[in-house]
């Protein structure tokens, strides 16, 4: 049970840091993409 | 005289009992207006479902198997997850990212406001709970109901229509749930900062590259949400590209409307009493309740961390909007705001980030879907 539990807590800590790393991805192409296209639309 | 009367000796209490939730979520649907198109739909067919020998339902009689229409659909369309996935693509094209782009960094309040599921997985397992069905009941928490469903059917929960019901009477429950949440972990000073909101341009193309790029992204890192994210994100493209607005409008309406009909009596199948009335039900209620709690609490304490170090400082109410719910907790935020001072409208920015709670609850079910699977 305490095996299960901390394999979850581990799993679960490394998720919420994949939807950080992921969104801190997309906010770095949202900037580049807003530098590189401003106003040429 | 039997063959008319003779089904009512089928009757079973708990099958009463199911039809008094049925007219409950009913009511809800129609008098309080708590996200009506899914509850009627699934109150009706908790009813439905739960007659005795219901036909619209799997029936094994010794003189073979009769198949239910619900039953039928159920395989065809969520079994599958193709209703989720559809319904995604209308999601999607009636999603503006506009907010959200022209303020990009928001995107980090929503998935911040993703901690409540990743905490509910935990609590949900330290209660004994399977993991498959412990990441399920978890996925409460992305305040979305296509995500849930997709989640919960893709790791065959036994507690499918518990955790759907849940889901969608906590969305519609955000104004009542989130407030109180807010006020406990924000100053009334906090809550009375300011935002400016000058609006930025956005170019069409970058409009049209964030889908296509979202799609990518996700899929490099979770490549089993990349039909949920790309579903998802081909809607948003259709809205976005400007040559497919037939397409983009049938998908937002038409579609929409469609998948949501069938969706709501589908689900139904899985609201039988024998499955639904269980010690399991109540604390999956009590579950939900607290990945919104958290939910809320992850995305206001990131946005005061946030503060600390920034020199214009944001309204911490905002990270509250990024639990998704799109777009009930935006405006949430925004009463909120106006509550304190009536010249604090934080609506756009509070868009910004429901938004972008939307994708990060996507990516979170993806991640779930990655770990556990």
């Amino acid at each position: 049970m305490i095996d299960n539990l901390s394999y979850v807590i581990g799993n679960a800590l490394l998720g919420w840091l994949g939807v950080f790393i992921v969104t801190i991805i997309l906010i770095l192409l949202v900037y580049l993409f807003n530098y590189l296209f401003s106003n040429k639309s | 005289m039997e063959a008319l009367f003779g089904n009512v000796i089928n009757i079973q209490w708990q099958q009463v009992v199911m039809w008094a939730i049925g007219a409950l979520l009913i009511y809800l649907a129609i008098k309080k207006q708590m996200e009506p198109s899914l509850l009627l739909p699934i109150g009706f067919g908790t009813i439905l479902v739960n007659l005795p020998l219901s036909g619209a339902v799997t029936q094994v009689y010794e003189t073979g198997t009769e198949e239910g229409i619900l039953d039928v659909l159920f395989n065809a369309g969520i079994a599958n997850e193709m209703f989720p996935l559809l319904l995604f693509i209308g999601i999607g094209a009636m999603i503006d990212f506009t907010p959200l782009l022209s303020n990009p960094k928001l995107m980090i309040f929503g998935a911040a406001a993703q901690f409540g599921i990743f905490f509910t997985l935990c609590l949900a397992t330290a209660l004994g709970f399977e993991i498959k069905d412990a990441a399920s009941i978890a996925i409460i928490g992305a305040a979305d109901g296509p995500t849930s469903i997709f989640v919960a059917n893709f790791f065959q929960s036994n507690y499918l229509g518990a955790i759907i019901v849940v889901a969608y009477s906590y969305m519609a429950l955000v104004p009542i749930i989130q407030p109180p949440v807010i006020r406990l972990v924000t100053t009334k000073k906090e809550r009375r900062i300011r935002m400016k909101y000058a609006e930025k341009n956005v170019s069409k193309t970058t409009k049209i590259l964030f889908p296509i790029f979202i799609t990518a992204v996700a899929g490099i890192f979770a490549p089993r949400s990349v039909a949920l994210v790309g579903f998802l994100m081909f809607g948003n493209l259709i809205r976005e590209c400007g040559v497919l607005d037939g397409l983009s409008e049938t998908a937002q309406k038409v579609l929409a409307n469609l998948i949501t009909l069938l969706l709501g009596l589908t689900v139904a199948t899985r609201m039988q009493a024998a499955t639904f009335l269980n010690v399991q039900t109540l604390m999956i209620l009590g579950l939900g309740l607290v990945a919104f709690i958290f939910d809320t609490v992850g995305g206001v304490l990131i946005a005061k961390l946030y503060n600390l170090f920034a020199k214009e400082k944001i309204n911490p109410m905002i990270g509250a909007a990024g639990i998704s719910a799109f777009p009930m907790s935006a405006r949430v935020i925004n009463k909120m705001g106006l509550e304190e001072d009536n010249q604090n409208f934080l609506l756009m920015h509070a868009v910004g980030v429901n938004v972008s709670g939307q994708i990060a609850s996507v990516i979170a079910g993806g991640m779930i879907l990655a770990l556990f699977a």
